[in-house]
């Protein structure tokens, strides 16, 4: 298949399309709104539905409907839109639904602005619902990934039964490059047999509940829970390595922002220092364990963030204190251009301490 | 012994958790009945709210799906566009639709989503304790209106039929009470209507069902039917506000 250029919004509902999403539920945001308009325009032509909620929290719980009725069903929102989805979020992985939430973060907090951050680390890795849940979290780097992952991202979440965010910012959303929409990659998928669509009198009735008012019966369900979590963990984890041959600083960062790292590695070398890069392309589960197998060589940690240091958290847990970890992030909308990074890295080289 | 009477089979077994007097029962009962004589209980999703029937998941032997407090009307709306030949319904109380989830109500009737509502209006939240609800009356004491609640304080008691009648999507409202017989048939037309009101694709149905509260109100099952009497239906008038059919007939 030939390679079209699109903008990152409308290429990821093409891929939505594509992994056969025909229910779309949202509320209109910038920088994000490309996506739900494409939404409108393609899904009537292969028979799905567009609806424009009234409200981010009605758009959550239309998906959660949805989707405890056996669609493939998306949403999409940036980061005050998410921030209102979190309650429904919680209660589509309290009751082990399977949807996908696309985020196309924006600076915040509270309105923020409408230039990319990576702000929402935390609400996506950490949950920003209420009670012990996870949202399996993709964060792609370019459109082309994005394509992939979210088809993925469908797979993922029918799966396991449980939400999975793609984690894009407003640059990932508003950008254009050249993509091809690959064929999904099968998974074999269990068979949606608690799914509400009327018994037809054949069968016992189906429940989409998230309520265990008997304490040990929820520690059950927690539990239940915790233990797909640690599959996922076990099965799920994605990450990119680059130039990590034989590095003398390793830099952490995804999405958008591992990009502008790329380049300040190549400037790096250009003057004579070897510079490493990881890249979580999973954000939760997170992979944690390739901090383990660093070389020898490697004698600090950067983390790069489009935010106050995020993901810099996960980073010390990954580390488990055996390197210095620096950190450099812009907030509020404000990208980070390579030539401050690569100051950075000198900073670190000539001996600052983190 | 031959079987002269029998449960709506559109109910499980299983006991209610009801308070003693509280007519929850008669109205599930009621909506039961409508949902097997209609002979659409195997293609039926019923939506649980939050409050008193939260546990309406159990009762109704059909597929059921549990909303968050409020947004029973967005997750009914998910499932009947998934599922647009399904008979679909929520169940909500007025804690639930007439405070955190007006937002909800007033567009999916706006949107004539063709789904039915029950609503059953007992003037306080009855789950969290018997705390103020909007539906309760001036003057009436609650937990958070302890010196009865003032119009001036937070508003006069909000009358959701009559003003869900002003959507243009809501194909039915009708506000019934089943505080005796006589209103437990007229109650059971109602919600029969407006499951019909459904089937035949016309928008969406609600009925407001009023309702009491002994535990909530304080009183004696039998005091709180008369008190429901003398007090709620002066200032929500029963009643029908909008029927697809009668409209329909009247344009001729």
């Amino acid at each position: 298949m030939s390679k079209v250029l699109m903008k990152g919004n409308e290429a990821v509902g093409a891929a939505a399309i594509k992994a056969g999403c025909r229910f779309f539920f949202g509320y209109p945001i910038t920088p994000q709104n490309e996506l739900p308009e494409y939404m409108s325009r393609e899904l009537p032509k292969v028979n799905g539905t567009f609806l424009q909620a009234e409200s981010e929290v009605a758009a959550i719980n239309m998906v959660y409907g949805a989707a405890g009725a056996g669609a493939r069903v998306m949403t999409s929102s940036s980061s005050p839109g998410i921030a209102l989805k979190q309650e429904g979020i919680s209660y589509i992985a309290g009751a082990e639904l399977p949807c996908v939430i696309v985020n196309m973060m924006r600076g915040g907090p509270g309105l923020g602005g409408i230039q990319p951050t990576q702000a929402d680390y935390f609400q996506a890795t950490r949950g920003g619902g209420n009670g012990d849940y996870r949202t399996f979290t993709f964060a792609p780097a370019s459109i082309q990934e994005a394509v992939d992952l979210l088809i993925e991202a469908f797979d993922i979440a029918d799966q396991y039964r449980i939400p999975a965010l793609v984690l894009g910012d407003g640059m990932i959303g508003q950008m254009m490059e050249p993509v091809e929409f690959n064929e999904p990659k099968q998974r074999p998928l269990p068979k949606k047999d608690w799914i509400t669509t009327g018994t037809g009198g054949k069968r016992k009735p189906n429940i989409v509940n998230s309520l265990y008012l008997d304490p040990d019966e929820l520690e059950e369900h927690n539990m239940r829970l915790d233990k797909k979590h640690k599959e996922i963990e076990a099965n799920e984890i994605r990450y990119e390595l680059y130039n990590m041959e034989s590095p003398e600083i390793v830099l952490v960062a995804y999405g958008t922002t591992s990009r502008i790292v790329k380049n300040a590695i190549a400037i790096l070398k250009e003057e004579g220092i070897e510079a490493g890069l990881i890249r979580p392309i999973t954000l939760w589960p997170y992979p944690y364990g390739v901090f383990r197998e660093l070389p020898k060589s490697v004698k600090a940690l950067l983390t790069v963030e489009m935010s106050l240091g995020q993901m810099l958290d996960d980073v010390k847990i990954a580390n488990e204190g055996r390197l210095p970890v620096h950190f450099y992030g812009r907030a509020g909308g404000v990208i980070p251009v390579p030539k401050e990074i690569v100051t950075k890295v000198k900073a670190i080289m000539g001996g600052e301490q983190p | 012994m031959s079987v002269v009477f029998e449960k709506t089979h559109a109910l499980t077994d299983a006991h209610f958790h009801y308070c003693p007097g509280c007519t929850h029962g008669i109205i599930h009962r009621l909506v039961g009945e409508c949902i097997e004589e209609l002979g659409v209980l195997g293609d039926t999703i019923g939506v649980a709210p939050v409050g008193c029937s939260v546990l309406a998941y159990n009762y109704f032997d059909c597929d059921m799906s549990e909303a968050s407090h409020g947004r029973a009307p967005a997750v009914a709306t998910g499932i009947k566009r998934v599922l647009p030949d399904k008979t679909v319904f929520t169940y909500q109380g007025d804690g639930d639709l007439a405070s955190i989830g007006t937002a909800e109500i007033v567009h999916v009737a706006h949107r004539g989503e063709k789904i039915t509502t029950i609503f059953v209006n007992n003037a306080i939240y009855g789950m969290t304790g018997g705390q103020m609800a909007p539906t309760t009356l001036i003057g009436q004491k609650a937990t958070t209106s302890p010196y009865g609640r003032s119009a001036e304080h937070c508003g006069m008691p909000l009358r959701v039929a009559e003003m869900l009648a002003t959507i243009d999507g809501a194909a039915f409202v009708e506000r019934v009470s089943v505080h005796d017989p006589r209103h437990v048939k007229k109650a059971k037309k109602a919600i029969m209507n407006a499951f019909k009101c459904q089937l035949e694709g016309h928008g969406f149905g609600i009925v407001e069902v009023l309702s009491s509260c002994p535990t909530g109100w304080g009183k004696t099952p039998e005091e709180a039917l008369e008190w429901l009497v003398e007090n709620m239906i002066p200032y929500y008038p029963l009643g029908n506000l909008r029927d697809p059919w009668k409209e329909k007939s009247d344009e001729h």
